[in-house]
Order: C-alpha cells, then sequence, then structure tokens
C-alpha cells in the first residue's frame, strides 16, 4: 500500500476508535435522558466533572476500574440535580442544563487543580490489532476497554427501550407525560432516574477521557462533546444503535487533524479540529426542518419543538 | 393588579443563598469562610483599586449579557456570545491588515463597527438556521462558538500573526491613535460606558419603540405574532444581530482598550459569564448593568483568593455555577402566596397525623 496512505488511514481509523469512545457514552446517556422527555445540556458539565472524578479516584487508588466507578457516581450524581431541579415548577430544562454546564466544569477546576500534574493508573488497552503484522495497524487497534462496555450498553438500551417494562415506561413519560400521569405513574419520578442514569453513563464517558485518551486532566480536556452529543442524538434519530455508528463518525472526523499532523501536514491544524462541529453544524441543517418536528423524536421534548 | 415584593427580592434572596453554600463549599475545603466573604467584597468593591477592576470586567460582561438577553426576548436561547466577542476582536485587529486607517476616533469608530458586524452576522447565522432550517439555536450557536474559536486560532497564530510575538501568537498592535483610553486618567476605559449606554439605549428601544415591542411579542406569545401578522422572522433576526453586535463589540473593545491585539486572552470565558447575568437579569437589559458589576466584581476578587487564601483560580466560577442554580430554582418560588404559605408551615405540624383534605392544602 502507499506509504503515507497506510499511517493516515490507520490514524483516522484509531482516532475514530479512541475519539468515538467518550462521544458514544455522552449520546447514549443523552439519549436516555431525552427518551424521558427532558434535555440534558449538563451533560457537558458532567462530563468534565467525572472525567477529573475518574482521574482522582484512580490516582488516589491506584485502580483505574475505582476511577471509572468514581466518574460513573460524579456524572450521575450532577446530573441527578439537574433531573430534581427540572422538576420544579417553572425551571426550564435548558436553563438548568447551561447552568450545570458552568457549575460542573466550576467544580472540576476548582477540586481537579491539584490534579494537572500528577500520573493516574491507565485503562489496559485492549489489542485488537495483534492478527496484524504492521505496526501502525497494531497502534491503531489499541482499543479502549470500555468501547466495548459501550457497544454493550447501547444493544442494551436498544433491547431495554424495544421490550422491557421500564423501557416503554421511560418511553411514555418522554412521548406523553399527561399519558403517563393517567396510568399512575410519577412523570417525574421515571425523569429523574432516567437522567440520572444518563448522567452516569456520561461519566463513562469522562473516565475514557482521562484514563484513556488523552489520558491526563486538564482543563481543556473536553472541548463540547458533551454538546455535540446532543446533536448526535438528533443525528441517530433517537436510537441507541444509530448512535454507536454517530459517534464513531465523529470520532474519525476529529480525528483528521491528528492524522494530517501525524503524516506531517500541520497546517490548519486548529480548522482540522474544528471539523467535528462543522459536521454536527450540517446534519442539524440536513436532518432538521423548520416548524416540523425531528423524525423519532420524544413527543415531551422542548427542544425540538 | 398588586405585585408581590417577594418576587421582587428572589434574586437577591438567591444570591444570598449562593454566597452562603460557596462559604460552606470552601468551608470543607478547610478555608474560612467569613474571610472569603470579606476578600470577595474587598476585592470586589473595597477600594478604588478594585472598583476599577470591577467595572473594566464589567464592560464586557454587560455587552454579552445582553447577547443573551436580546435573543431571549425574541424566545430564544442562545448561549454563543463567546464566539461572536472571539470574532469581533478579531474582525477589530484585522481592519489595519485591509485598509488604512486615520488615527483617530474615526479608526477607533470603524474597529467597533468591525466587531460589532461580525459578530452581529455570526449570532444572526444561528438565528437564520433556527428559523428556515428548524436547528435549535442553543445547539447551534454554541457549535458556531467553538468554530469561531478555531477561525481565531487558525488566523491568530497562522496568517495573521505578528512574527515578533513569539511566545504569545498575537496579531499585529493597534496604533496607540485607535486605542480606547481610560475615563480621566483612570484604568477604567470608555467601553464601561459603552456598555451601560448600550443596554439603556436597547432596555429604552425594547420598552418604548413598536419595533422593540414586536420583538417581545414575538417572544412572549409566537401564536399572537403570527395571529396580528408581525414578521417574525425578520425581527428574530434583528434580535440575534443586535445581541451578537454587542457581544462582537465587547471583543472589539477588549481588543482596543485592553489587549491591543487579539490573542488568545481574548478566550477568557466572558461569553458564558454573560449568560448567567443575563438570566440573573431576567433578560431585562437595564437589570443587566448591576448584575454584570457585580459579576465583575466577583471575577475581580477572584485573583485576591487565589493569592491570600491559595483557592484554585475556578473558585469564581464555582460560586457563578452555585449561583445560576439557585437563581433558577428560585423561579419555583415566583409568585407563591408567602402568607398562607408561612401559616400552612406554623400549622402543618399540628396536623401531622391528620391527613389534609383537597380543599384545605388549595391555597
Amino acid at each position: 500500500m502507499n506509504e503515507t496512505l497506510l499511517p493516515f488511514l490507520a490514524a483516522i481509523l484509531g482516532g475514530a476508535l479512541r475519539v468515538g469512545v467518550p462521544f458514544l457514552f455522552v449520546s447514549l446517556g443523552e439519549c436516555i435522558t431525552e427518551k424521558s422527555g427532558r434535555i440534558n445540556l449538563g451533560l457537558e458539565g458532567a462530563l468534565v466533572l467525572s472525567a477529573m472524578a475518574g482521574f482522582g479516584g484512580s490516582y488516589l487508588s491506584g485502580s483505574p476500574w475505582i476511577g471509572v466507578l468514581a466518574a460513573a457516581s460524579a456524572g450521575a450524581a450532577l446530573a441527578l440535580l439537574h433531573g430534581l431541579l427540572c422538576t420544579l415548577p417553572r425551571v426550564n430544562d435548558v436553563a438548568t442544563g447551561i447552568a450545570l454546564m458552568l457549575l460542573g466544569t466550576g467544580l472540576a477546576f476548582y477540586l481537579g487543580k491539584p490534579l494537572i500534574q500528577p500520573q493516574a493508573t491507565q485503562l489496559p488497552p485492549l489489542p485488537l490489532g495483534s492478527w496484524s503484522d504492521s505496526p501502525v495497524l497494531q497502534a491503531a487497534l489499541q482499543i479502549n476497554p470500555l468501547l466495548p462496555v459501550g457497544v454493550a450498553f447501547a444493544v442494551l438500551l436498544y433491547l431495554g427501550f424495544a421490550r422491557t417494562r421500564w423501557g416503554l415506561l421511560v418511553r411514555l413519560a418522554g412521548d406523553s407525560a399527561s399519558a403517563t400521569k393517567a396510568l399512575g405513574y410519577s412523570v417525574g419520578g421515571i425523569r429523574i432516574a432516567a437522567t440520572a442514569a444518563g448522567g452516569a453513563i456520561a461519566g463513562l464517558g469522562g473516565a475514557s477521557l482521562t484514563l484513556f485518551y488523552p489520558g491526563s486532566w486538564n482543563e481543556g480536556i473536553s472541548s463540547g462533546q458533551g454538546l455535540i452529543a446532543v446533536a448526535l442524538v438528533i443525528f441517530a434519530r433517537w436510537s441507541p444503535l444509530r448512535c454507536v455508528g454517530a459517534a464513531l463518525l465523529f470520532g474519525g472526523a476529529g480525528a483528521i487533524g491528528p492524522a494530517l499532523q501525524s503524516i506531517g501536514i500541520s497546517k490548519g491544524y486548529y480548522l482540522f479540529g474544528a471539523v467535528p462541529y462543522v459536521l454536527t453544524l450540517v446534519i442539524l441543517v440536513i436532518s432538521c426542518r423548520p416548524g416540523k418536528v425531528a423524525q423519532g423524536s420524544p413527543g415531551e421534548l422542548s427542544s425540538t419543538r | 393588579m398588586h405585585r408581590n415584593i417577594a418576587d421582587e427580592l428572589l434574586p437577591v434572596g438567591a444570591l444570598v443563598a449562593a454566597l452562603l453554600v460557596f462559604g460552606l463549599f470552601v468551608w470543607v475545603g478547610g478555608t474560612s469562610p467569613v474571610e472569603t466573604w470579606t476578600l470577595l467584597f474587598k476585592g470586589a468593591f473595597g477600594d478604588w483599586f478594585s472598583w476599577q477592576n470591577t467595572l473594566t470586567r464589567a464592560a464586557p460582561l454587560m455587552l454579552t449579557a445582553l447577547c443573551v438577553a436580546l435573543p431571549a426576548r425574541a424566545g430564544l436561547v442562545i448561549i454563543g456570545g463567546e464566539g461572536a466577542l472571539v470574532l469581533g476582536g478579531l474582525a477589530a485587529a484585522g481592519v489595519p491588515y485591509l485598509i488604512p486607517l486615520p488615527g483617530n476616533i474615526i479608526g477607533t469608530i470603524v474597529l467597533c463597527v468591525a466587531g460589532v458586524v461580525a459578530g452581529g452576522a455570526w449570532i444572526a447565522l444561528a438565528g437564520a438556521l433556527r428559523q428556515y432550517r428548524g436547528v435549535n439555536e442553543t445547539i447551534s450557536s454554541l457549535l458556531l462558538a467553538y468554530v469561531a474559536i478555531a477561525i481565531f486560532k487558525h488566523l491568530v497564530e497562522g496568517p495573521m500573526r505578528d512574527p515578533a510575538t513569539l511566545n504569545k501568537p498575537s496579531t499585529r498592535t493597534l496604533a496607540d491613535s485607535l486605542l480606547i483610553g481610560g475615563i480621566g486618567g483612570a484604568d477604567v476605559h470608555w467601553g464601561f460606558v459603552i456598555g451601560v449606554l448600550a443596554c439603556i439605549g436597547l432596555g429604552l428601544w425594547l420598552a418604548l419603540t413598536a419595533r422593540g415591542f414586536s420583538v417581545r411579542v414575538v417572544g412572549g406569545n409566537p401564536r399572537t405574532a403570527q395571529l396580528v401578522g408581525l414578521p417574525a422572522s425578520a425581527l428574530i433576526l434583528l434580535a440575534c444581530a443586535l445581541g451578537g453586535g454587542c457581544a462582537g463589540l465587547a471583543g472589539a473593545i477588549e481588543v482596543a482598550a485592553v489587549q491591543t491585539n487579539a490573542n488568545a486572552s481574548l478566550i477568557a470565558g466572558y461569553g458564558y459569564a454573560g449568560i448567567l447575568v443575563a438570566f440573573i437579569a431576567r433578560h431585562n437589559p437595564i437589570a443587566v448593568i448591576p448584575v454584570a458589576i457585580l459579576f465583575g466584581g466577583f471575577g475581580a476578587a477572584g485573583s485576591l483568593l487565589q493569592r491570600r487564601l491559595g483557592l484554585p483560580d475556578a473558585s469564581v466560577q464555582v460560586l457563578q455555577g452555585i449561583a445560576f442554580v439557585f437563581i433558577l430554582a428560585s423561579e419555583a418560588l415566583r409568585g407563591l402566596d408567602w402568607q398562607s404559605a408561612l401559616e400552612r408551615f406554623r400549622h402543618t405540624p399540628k396536623s401531622v397525623d391528620v391527613p389534609l383534605t383537597p380543599s384545605k392544602t388549595a391555597a
């Protein structure tokens, strides 16, 4: 194969698998939340806070898996706060999300100040590329052990929404609050539970950021992945399975800049860094229609009205 | 109809609660809350030096808050003011690359207009995407902010970079005659006055003019707006362009009064803090002025907290986040009948074992 093309493609593939994982978890978390009829822009804050918590947990305990647990709890805690606040009368979920975005990142920077220097134990990579004799391909296929977990979550969520009583309740709360009330269930309770669960899953995305790739804690750790996820869910038409493909696509788009740099092209590095955002905008422009609710969207969702 | 005084005091109460919780937060970390509150006040409003710092920071906050408040009055939640601000700054710093400017106030005005146009166009784009393509403006404005920052970094570190700036990539420094100076020799620059005038001017525009009233109708009740035949799309785009123009102006002023060129220090989070200011001011341009001064003060006190108490620089961000949460939560108490609520609170313990009948609970 071509001398530069293989490393470039391998870098894109590896990037998609590495960079896509946080996208996958946050979009799955957002997917559950939105299925229950709420939007959580605060997942960006949950992502940053859980990235810090995961790094701190791993650094203090020496075990990256305890870090993953800490990250999931931090994400769940912040999302729980979102769920509870939105249950209050006259409290708007979009505004609350923005508030928790600020609060989550603020808390993460505050508490994470002593964590910028040290190194935490990282998650052990899964060497999926050992069959190949190409070192670049092997390097690209050193995947995040949380990636299979994320894919399993996507399948479970898909089956859960389609087949289980819980899934049905979440979808019911998302499609019609009055029908849920009429059947004697608590709309608020279902939404709080779904939001908190979404935060926990998003927390795993935060853990992948600090415990796998890029693998360190700093204040620029997230560059809006939590918000891109909101657009990803629209793109995936609220299906957990399509979230997997969408997340990998965005991971690949985000990897173009570093991949070009790896083969010696560093011109326009920042512009290539903006590709995921532009791609998101283009996808939104294509998939949205004025005055029409997006396909597959939960009926109670305020953002798509 | 009689308006409840308690409702007017809600934001104040929420801010006090936020300060208490922030004190508790630093206390858990082993810092004296009383000392923290004292330093917050001293660093913000303690002496003339602090006041100057506070007002200098309030200038961009007022303008970025308008970038949230004006579209909000037209019914849109725009949170991408940071993007409009950096592009406004970039445009102001870029004008001298394209045309020679007269070295007087006219040149400065041209710089500011360039900032207004760049910022206004950027936020109007988010408004247009929503009106004509149905794209959620909250998400698109934020994505556009990331795109704007990428363009900014690309140009500042690439084509527009002054080769003389080695450690901190910057554009060419503006000529001294183009800079915005201090008011009467003080450190507070004229940008503060421009910010106050913008708030008052746009507040009056919303309150008194027909166009401003139409914007409020579109935001308050889209159905009514449609029934009376208001051009909703044009009004929404106008509100977005005006708001974005303010944020762009904030960037131009930061460049012409503080930085003297466009560099990465421009991306300081004023756009995000402006969201908070606008929400606390309930999207009322006049109310933006005191709220921006208050939060400019907290920002100014941040470095004092860092130096004296060793608190991380993000402590101001934590305070802002807590304040935002309390302000939103306080909305739940709006319009509450406090007297009957208190009454109920007093009587509840006595009737704990007696289940309340619906007629008793209905206030």
